[in-house]
């Protein structure tokens, strides 16, 4: 297990690596820094000179290592816009971001494990056609549009929760629904075929000539090797909530590290940008780590070559 | 009688299809005795498995099973609600599986998967469970059993696996296995191996051996009598030498007839086979279940001419030689005529 995780945790670091060479080199391709910061009205020997001066003269490897030396160090650089550093901004937004998606997931594994284990147990019964249908619904229904449903039934007219900001619980709980219905389908639906295909195994068929009690076959036997699958995929979504919550983050005027991606892209802010994508990046890369890991620790397979 | 492990009489079992019914087994009666092993024989979908499975009560949901009686050890288990039965499977019948690469969980070590039955069953934990798991192992012939403990099925080859499931299945001491095809999927030496295993051990234990199989060189090596099915049907039932020496039914001396015999077969010439095909079983019989099925390999053996006495009140049921142990049943006149036999009358 110990050689697995370490051999595991060399790949992330090597593809955290990879990433941020990737994502620094692509903002560079996608515009001229020098003149996003100059503005439109500036002269040619302004930006000549914003260039001289932020060092966007020097051959890109060189300013590469550069960032990169103080991104290790927690100098993610001075965002344009804010003219504060970089780190602060996102660790002053990002606790708003991670309690939103820890929310969500969790909200969305506790609807759709259950749904998806009962709808596999009963086939096209009700519960597996309610569950269906509430699925579909989770994927058709755009993310605003359920949200100001919740907004006007909730807050305008039965008034039990605030419509927007993030100051006490109460704030994260209709956009934890919102943002962890979008990502229960898949999780409910996976779980039902991997339980599907679990139940109709041999080793579940030996469960029951041993005499197992169902809930015993059902939960020790059949969930361990059925979730395997879905512990992947939540770890995937994860890292989307962290990066994705856009528009639930501005509904419900959170003001999280999605929204200040969002901003900072249209505002042309390159370091809160490359700052962020960095963040976002990491997150996927140690969840996709820590779902592997999990992994490891539910199939032996994998643990043990 | 007082040894009688296991009776069954007149079991069926139908699967519904849409707007149809597959008649997977039809009205079949099997016995076992204690420390006796009774070999079911027959071609694949014939209906051996699903024998297995509702004695066990583990059919798939949709099939249907009907049965007059279903006794383990003289009392009836029929009537048995879902906890019941679970309490049965396991403790009094066990059984081993076709597949040792499947049937085990692989996300559980060996140990664990054998310490739950004893938990389950006879509520011994922990050490004492661990020092039961381990002399089973041994029995079995895994060594170093503790070390394979602590092993998870992947790491296991297939014959050991399939030890692992006949010491697991040992570990309640059962008053009966059923063994469905338990060396198929092993190689040739190692079949022998688990076959010679599974008997020494049902000798120890002294259980009744349900042993399925289409491996007549099986059936020869471990059954004291046999019972071979057909179709859904039991065509023949005997001692193991009855069916050997005056096989009666076409069918049996067909599939006697596959067997190659070194000496007797020259070369070029072409291994015994049963033409045709295992019949439909959706729906009702309207000719012969062994239509199409009889070629030159069928009633060859004129010399051994049966001499059938009809079994009162059962249609084309006859004890071959009035012998009350080996039984003969046809489907219809024309198989009972293929069968070349003399039919004598009115005789007990």
């Amino acid at each position: 297990m110990i050689t697995y995780a370490l051999k595991r945790s060399i790949l992330a670091i090597l593809v955290a690596l990879t990433v941020s060479m990737i994502s620094f080199s692509l903002l560079y391709i996608s515009s001229d820094p020098a003149i996003a910061m100059a503005g439109e009205t500036a002269s040619d020997a302004d930006i000549e000179a914003i260039r001289e001066l932020y060092g966007f003269d020097r051959p890109i490897v060189v300013q590469y290592w550069e960032w990169l030396k103080k991104a290790a160090s927690g100098d993610l650089g001075k965002s344009y816009y804010f003219r504060t550093d970089v780190s602060h901004l996102i660790a002053e937004r990002l606790p708003t971001t991670m309690t939103l998606g820890l929310c969500a997931i969790i909200f969305a594994i506790g609807l759709a494990v259950p749904l998806g284990v009962a709808s596999a147990i009963r086939p096209n019964s009700i519960i597996d056609r309610v569950s269906l249908f509430l699925s579909v619904m989770g994927q058709a229904l755009p993310s605003f549009w359920f949200a100001l449903i919740l907004i006007v039934l909730f807050s305008v007219n039965l008034r039990w929760l605030p419509v927007s900001g993030s100051d006490t619980w109460q704030h994260f709980v209709m956009p934890t629904i919102v943002l962890g219905y979008y990502a229960a389908p898949a999780i409910m639906r996976l779980t039902r075929t991997g339980m599907l295909e679990v139940l109709s195994t041999d080793y579940i068929r030996t469960a029951r000539a041993k005499g197992l009690r169902p809930p015993v076959v059902l939960f020790k036997h059949a969930l361990r090797n059925a979730i395997i699958p879905v512990v992947s995929l939540a770890a995937v979504q994860f890292g989307f909530m962290l990066g994705g919550s856009i528009v639930v983050e501005t509904i419900f005027a959170l003001h999280g590290a999605g929204f200040l991606a969002w901003e900072s892209i249209t505002r042309n802010d390159l370091p809160t940008v490359q700052g962020l994508i960095l963040a976002f990046s990491l997150f996927y890369i140690i969840l996709t780590l820590i779902a592997d890991l999990i992994n490891a620790w539910l199939d032996p397979r994998i643990r043990i070559g | 009688m007082a040894d009688q492990v296991l009776n069954v009489e007149n079991l069926s079992i139908d699967i519904p299809l849409s707007g149809d019914i597959l008649h997977a087994v039809d009205g079949i009666s099997i016995s076992v005795n204690k420390g006796e092993t009774l070999c079911i024989v027959g071609e694949s979908g014939c209906g051996k498995s699903l024998t297995s499975l509702a004695i066990m009560d583990l059919l798939p949901q949709k099939a249907v099973r009907t049965v007059d009686k279903l006794e383990l050890n003289g009392s009836s288990i029929l009537n048995y609600s879902d906890r019941q039965m679970s309490d049965v499977r396991g403790s009094k019948i066990g059984m081993i599986f076709q597949e040792p690469m499947t049937s085990l969980n692989p996300s559980f070590t060996v140990e664990n998967q054998m310490v739950e039955t004893l938990a389950r069953h006879r509520n011994i934990r922990g050490k004492e469970a661990k020092k039961l798991a381990v002399q089973m192992l041994e029995k079995v012939g895994i060594t170093p059993a503790k070390q394979r403990l602590k092993q998870y099925p992947h790491q296991l080859s297939g014959g050991l696996r399939q030890r692992v499931m006949i010491a697991m299945t040992l570990l309640c001491e059962p008053e009966l296995i059923i063994a469905d095809e338990p060396t198929t999927a092993l190689d040739v030496t190692i079949q022998a191996q688990i076959l010679e295993l599974l008997t020494r051990l049902q000798a120890d234990f002294n259980t009744g051996l349900i042993l399925i199989t289409h491996d007549l060189g099986v059936v020869a090596k471990s059954a004291d009598r046999v019972a071979v099915m057909y179709a859904g049907q039991i065509v023949e039932e005997g001692s193991v030498y009855e069916i050997f020496d005056n096989p009666s039914h076409p069918y049996t001396r067909g599939l006697l007839s596959c067997i190659p015999v070194p000496g007797k077969i020259k070369r070029g010439e072409h291994l015994g086979s049963i033409p045709g095909m295992v019949p439909s079983l959706i729906g009702e019989f309207t000719e012969c279940r062994f239509a199409g099925r009889w070629g030159d390999t069928l009633g060859k053996e004129e010399e051994n001419i049966a001499h059938l006495v009809p079994i009162e009140g059962v249609d084309y049921a006859f004890l071959v030689h009035g012998t009350t142990d080996h039984v003969v049943r046809f489907c219809c006149n024309s198989c009972l005529k293929k069968s070349k036999s003399k039919i004598s009358k009115g005789v007990n």
